[in-house]
């Protein structure tokens, strides 16, 4: 089965052996297709150049989502990225209904096989693993193809000696997949126990949202954890908090922000100066010391 | 009713036992040790240093009560950030100490709740998975009920995970995945069984290696039966997993987590 048929290949590094499908061109749901959006922060109109190349509202700052190869773009230096394991795919481990369909679906809006992309690249001229989730992709749902693909990027930054980032954006565990999904948990928790033993540096970026599973393994494990202003990061989704405890929650809640007063994550930094505190932080990790 | 959702109702019955029973029908001089140093003493995590066969243990597990006041005071089960903090404090003291650890499950799930996400729930329990990955004792980890997502999860990352017989565990409450699946909650009967919640479909995919019976008359009229097994396996287990090398017994656990998933290339 080719889901990508129709659409055309690009390759995205030439030291890249898989094809990555192109982004379909009418669903990029981030940010839609004309020339005006609506902010979903400010609610107002505005035009769409004018948010470029962050994807930042113009108007009141807000932060609009990301897929992962926008992310890539402006995040790592100029033709460094080089992707791994870029043909992996789900299987339907719990005989699901309808799961390949939902598969399909998702690879068509987002326009990429899974919800991770993960590879290596530089960041300010810094070696470095890279693996960034992508929410356009059943939510970010951590299913096999999740934990597998951030596990073995852990696990090459540990037999490479290199530092990683990680970009998280989840809704939680792939439910489709069952208590398997919940494995992919322990299984990257564990691979960045050995990451951690062997002194090297790990960067957990919070983007918008990140909850569930993820929240509660890799997120919240970095050595150094910087999160996107207005990024929601918590291990309860806000609908099941107020069943439980029958009130409306505060305004602010689980933010970026509340985080940050709460010491759960070390920085929030906006998106254009995000790349640069990225490169800063493995420069200092990756320094050879020794100077005094 | 089918056959996930007799031991669904069965892993929740209100007088199943308990962690401290069975830890009293199982270990000797059990001294139950509180707080997580941080911030408060969790009624939903109980713990403390036993023996077993004379052996010092660690032991630590998720408390339910039979009444609705004891289950007050336990928070039904459900643990809040300083539960797990302290389950992981236990755990590195039976480290320090080289005492193995035997961690004992029976949650619907962490607790969701202002307070937890103020303390980091996510974060108390990641810490859970990412330290017992590393750490240089042994840890059997035993659902004897209901095991429910990442706040199960937290005490279930042992060398070997074992499951009495009416114990289950998944990935969220069945009835939460008919709702989702089916926007029908009551379909929670049918989603058990889709879900593959039993012990039997566990062992078959490697996510428990081992079942321990339950009495044909029920666990809650005769524990000494389930214990007197469970003691003597324990005691088995422990026994070859304390011969081992450190270096060999985390390859070991790491290769236990690291194999699942189902991918193509
Ligand atoms: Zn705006």
């Amino acid at each position: 089965m080719n889901l990508f048929k129709k659409k055309n290949y690009i390759i995205l590094d030439r030291r890249s052996e898989a094809p990555m499908p192109a982004p379909a061109e009418h669903e990029a749901p981030a940010v839609p297709d004309g020339m005006w959006v609506k902010c979903s922060h400010c609610k107002k109109l505005v035009y769409k150049k004018e948010m470029e190349p962050y994807s930042i509202c113009p108007k009141c700052g807000g932060h609009f989502r990301l897929g992962a190869m926008e992310r890539i773009a402006i995040t790592c230096d100029e033709n460094t990225f080089s992707e791994l394991n870029g043909t992996m795919q789900a299987k339907n481990p719990m005989g699901y209904p309808n799961y390949d369909k939902i598969i399909a679906k998702a690879q068509q809006k987002s326009g990429i096989l899974d919800g991770v992309v993960t590879g290596t690249c530089q960041i300010g001229g810094v070696d470095t693993v890279l693996a960034v989730m992508d929410g356009n992709f059943m939510m970010g749902s951590m299913g096999s193809v999740v934990g597998e693909k951030i596990t073995r990027a852990i696990e090459y930054a540990t037999s490479h000696s290199l530092p990683i980032v990680i970009f998280t954006v989840s809704g939680g565990a792939r439910m489709q997949e069952g208590i398997i999904s919940l494995m992919q948990m322990a299984k990257t928790s564990a691979a960045l126990n050995r990451h951690a033993e062997a002194g090297l540096f790990y960067l957990s970026v919070i983007t918008d949202p990140t909850t569930g599973g993820v929240s509660a393994s890799f997120a919240s494990l970095g050595d150094v954890i910087l999160a996107e202003p207005g990024a929601l990061m918590g291990f309860a989704g806000q609908r099941v908090i107020e069943g439980t405890i029958n009130e409306k929650l505060p305004p602010g809640f689980q933010r970026a922000e509340f985080q940050l007063e709460h010491g759960f994550v070390d920085a929030i930094v906006p998106r254009p100066q995000l790349k640069d505190t990225i490169a800063r932080l493995l420069a200092l990790h990756t320094h050879k010391g020794g100077g005094f | 009713m089918n056959k996930a959702a007799e031991v669904l109702a069965a892993s929740r019955k209100i007088t199943r036992p308990t962690t401290l029973e069975l830890i009293a029908a199982i270990f000797d001089d059990f001294i139950e040790l509180h707080g997580d140093r941080h911030f408060a003493d969790d009624g939903a995590i109980v713990g403390g240093i036993a023996t077993l066969n004379g052996n010092p243990v660690t032991v630590v597990g998720v408390q339910k009560g039979h009444t609705t006041e004891e289950n007050i005071r336990r928070n039904f089960g459900s643990p809040n950030p300083e539960g797990y903090r302290k389950q992981m404090r236990l755990m590195k003291q039976a480290e320090k100490f080289h005492r193995p650890v035997i961690t004992f499950i029976n949650t619907s799930g962490a607790y969701c709740g202002i307070g937890a996400e103020e303390r980091g729930q996510g974060e108390a329990i990641a810490r859970c998975l990412f330290e017992t990955a590393g750490l240089k004792t042994p840890v059997i980890s035993i659902f004897i009920g209901e095991g429910g997502s990442g706040g199960a999860l937290a005490l279930a990352c042992g060398d070997k995970v074992w499951m009495l017989q009416n114990g289950m565990y998944a990935v969220l409450s069945p009835e939460g995945f008919a709702s989702i699946l089916w926007r029908s909650p009551a379909r929670a009967a049918e989603a058990a069984e889709l879900m593959k919640i039993t012990a039997p479909d566990l062992l078959k995919n490697g996510v428990i290696e081992k079942i321990i019976p339950e009495p044909k008359e029920g666990l809650d009229h005769n524990l000494a039966y389930t214990a007197s097994i469970l003691k003597e396996e324990l005691v088995k287990e422990l026994h070859t997993l304390c011969q081992m090398d450190i270096e060999e017994l985390l390859q070991k656990r790491y290769e236990r987590f690291r194999k699942f998933g189902e991918f193509s290339e």
